[in-house]
C-alpha cells in the first residue's frame, strides 16, 4: 500500500478503475435483481452506499481493537447492525421502495463488495480515507447498477424511472426485464468495459478467488493448498 | 393428502420454477465462480443443500419461539446471518473430528458457504413467506436441488463455452454471462408447470 494517495484518488478509484460492479465484479447478487427498474436500482445503490461508509468507517476506527483472527465475524456483525438500521429507517420513510427491494435489502450483509472493502481498505487505512473509500464505492455501485437499469427498464418496458417513452412503449423487449435479461445485459455491459478500457493498463481479475474477498478468510481457514478453492488454477493443476 | 400435495408443490416450485440462481439470482457467485468442473458443481452443489438444511432448521424454531415472543422480528438479519456463520464453523468442526471422508469432498466448500446469499436468502424466504417448519425445510431441500441442478447443467455448457472462440472482448466472464442467459432462458420454460401439476 503506497502511503499518500490523496482523497480525490481514493475517491474516483472507486467510481471508475476499481468499480466494484464492472471492474471488480463483486456484489454480482444485487446488481442483476433489482436492476428491472431504475428506481429500485438506485435505492439499493444508495442504501449500500450507506452501509457501506458506516462500516468502513466503523471498521476502519476499531482495525486496533479487532483482533485478527477473529476478525471475518466481528465486520458481520458489525455489517449486519448498519444493514438493520438502514432497513428500519427505509420501512419508516420509503416504504414502496422497501417493499420493491424485498429480501435484497437483507442481502447487503452479505455483498461481497461491504465485507470486500473492509477487508482490503479499511483495516489497514484511516478513518478519513475509508469514508472516501466508501463513498466511492459506494457512487460506483450504484451508478453501475444504474447504468444497467437504464437500459433494462427503458429497451426492456419502454419506461423511465416510471415515466413512458413514446415510441419504446410500444415496442418494448419485455424478456430483458426478465432474469434471462438480467444475464445477457450484464454480460454485454462487462463486454463492453472490456472493450473501452482495452490497452490502458486496467488490471481486470478473472472471476476466481483473487477477486473473491471471502479468500482470504477461506483459504487461511481451510484450504491447505489455496488452490483448490474455487477452481482457479484448474488448467494449470490438470497439466502436472 | 392435501398436505403431500402442497409440499410437492413447494418442492417442484422451488427446484424448477423459482430457481433460485436462475430466476431469483441469489448465489451467482459460486454459480459463476465454481462451475468450472463438474465435480466441484457437484460437490459445492451437495454441500448447499446441507448447509441451507441446518441453516434452516435452525433459524426457523429460532424465529418462531425466541425472536417472536420477545417481539425481537426486526433482529432477524443479524442473528440468521451470526446463527449461519456460526452453524457452518460447527459443523466443519464436527465433520473433520468424526466423519473425516465426507469433510474432505465437502469441507473445501463450507467456509465459502457462511457469506452465500442463497443460505441468508432461504432462511428469510421462509420467514417471509409464513411457511410451518415441515414447508420451510422442504422449500430450503427445494432451492438447495434447484441450486445443484443449475450448477451441474451450467457446469456442462461451460465445458463446452471454454472451447469457442468468443470475440475478444467477451471472452471470460462476459460469455459465460450471456450463456448463463440462456440456460435462463431454458428454465423459464417451467413458469406455470408447478401450478398446473398441483393445483
Amino acid at each position: 500500500m503506497e502511503k499518500k494517495k490523496s482523497k480525490l484518488s481514493i475517491l474516483i478509484n472507486g467510481i471508475i478503475r476499481e468499480n466494484p460492479v464492472l471492474v471488480l465484479v463483486l456484489g454480482t447478487c444485487p446488481t442483476l435483481a433489482v436492476t428491472t427498474s431504475v428506481t429500485a436500482a438506485a435505492g439499493m445503490g444508495i442504501a449500500a452506499m450507506l452501509v457501506l461508509i458506516c462500516s468502513n468507517m466503523a471498521i476502519s476506527a476499531l482495525r486496533k481493537v479487532i483482533p485478527d483472527t477473529v476478525r471475518i465475524p466481528c465486520y458481520i456483525v458489525l455489517i449486519a447492525g448498519f444493514v438493520t438500521i438502514v432497513q428500519l429507517v427505509m420501512q419508516a420513510y420509503v416504504y414502496d421502495l422497501y417493499e420493491s427491494l424485498g429480501v435484497y435489502l437483507a442481502l447487503i450483509v452479505v455483498n461481497c463488495i461491504i465485507l470486500g472493502r473492509a477487508e482490503m481498505f479499511a483495516r489497514e487505512n484511516t478513518v478519513a480515507d475509508s469514508f472516501f473509500d466508501g463513498v466511492g464505492m459506494g457512487l460506483g455501485f450504484t451508478l453501475a447498477l444504474c447504468a444497467m437499469a437504464t437500459i433494462r427498464e427503458v429497451f426492456g418496458s419502454g419506461t423511465f424511472c416510471g415515466m413512458d417513452i413514446p415510441f419504446l412503449k410500444d415496442h418494448s423487449i419485455s424478456i430483458l426485464t426478465m432474469a434471462p435479461g438480467g444475464f445477457f445485459v450484464f454480460g454485454c455491459l462487462i463486454a463492453l468495459i472490456n472493450k473501452i478500457t482495452k490497452g490502458k493498463g486496467v488490471k481486470r481479475k478473472d472471476f476466481s478467488c483473487d477477486a473473491c474477498p471471502s479468500a482470504a478468510f477461506c483459504k487461511k481457514r481451510a484450504f491447505s493448498t489455496p488452490d483448490d478453492a474455487c477452481g482457479v488454477k484448474d488448467e494449470k493443476s490438470s497439466e502436472n | 393428502m392435501e398436505m403431500i400435495k402442497q409440499l410437492a408443490f413447494i418442492l417442484v416450485s422451488s427446484v424448477l420454477v423459482n430457481n433460485y440462481v436462475l430466476s431469483k439470482f441469489l448465489g451467482i457467485c459460486p454459480f459463476l465462480g465454481v462451475s468450472k468442473k463438474l465435480d466441484q458443481a457437484t460437490g459445492m452443489g451437495v454441500a448447499v443443500i446441507f448447509v441451507m438444511l441446518a441453516a434452516t432448521a435452525a433459524t426457523w424454531p429460532i424465529y418462531t419461539y425466541i425472536l417472536v415472543p420477545q417481539k425481537l422480528e426486526y433482529m432477524q438479519t443479524i442473528v440468521f446471518i451470526l446463527v449461519i456463520a456460526a452453524l457452518v464453523q460447527f459443523v466443519e468442526i464436527v465433520l473433520k473430528k468424526y466423519i473425516p471422508a465426507l469433510h474432505k469432498s465437502l469441507g473445501v466448500y463450507l467456509p465459502l458457504i457462511t457469506t452465500n446469499c442463497a443460505v441468508l436468502g432461504v432462511a428469510l424466504n421462509n420467514i417471509s413467506d409464513g411457511y410451518n417448519f415441515i414447508e420451510s425445510m422442504v422449500s430450503s431441500l427445494g432451492c438447495g436441488l434447484g441450486f445443484l441442478l443449475a450448477m451441474v447443467i451450467f457446469s456442462g455448457v461451460r465445458s463446452r463455452v471454454e472451447q469457442a472462440d468468443p470475440p475478444e472482448s467477451f471472452k471470460g466472464l462476459p460469455i459465460t454471462l450471456v450463456s448463463a442467459a440462456i440456460v435462463s432462458l431454458a428454465f423459464f420454460g417451467f413458469a406455470g408447470v408447478a401450478e398446473a401439476l398441483f393445483l
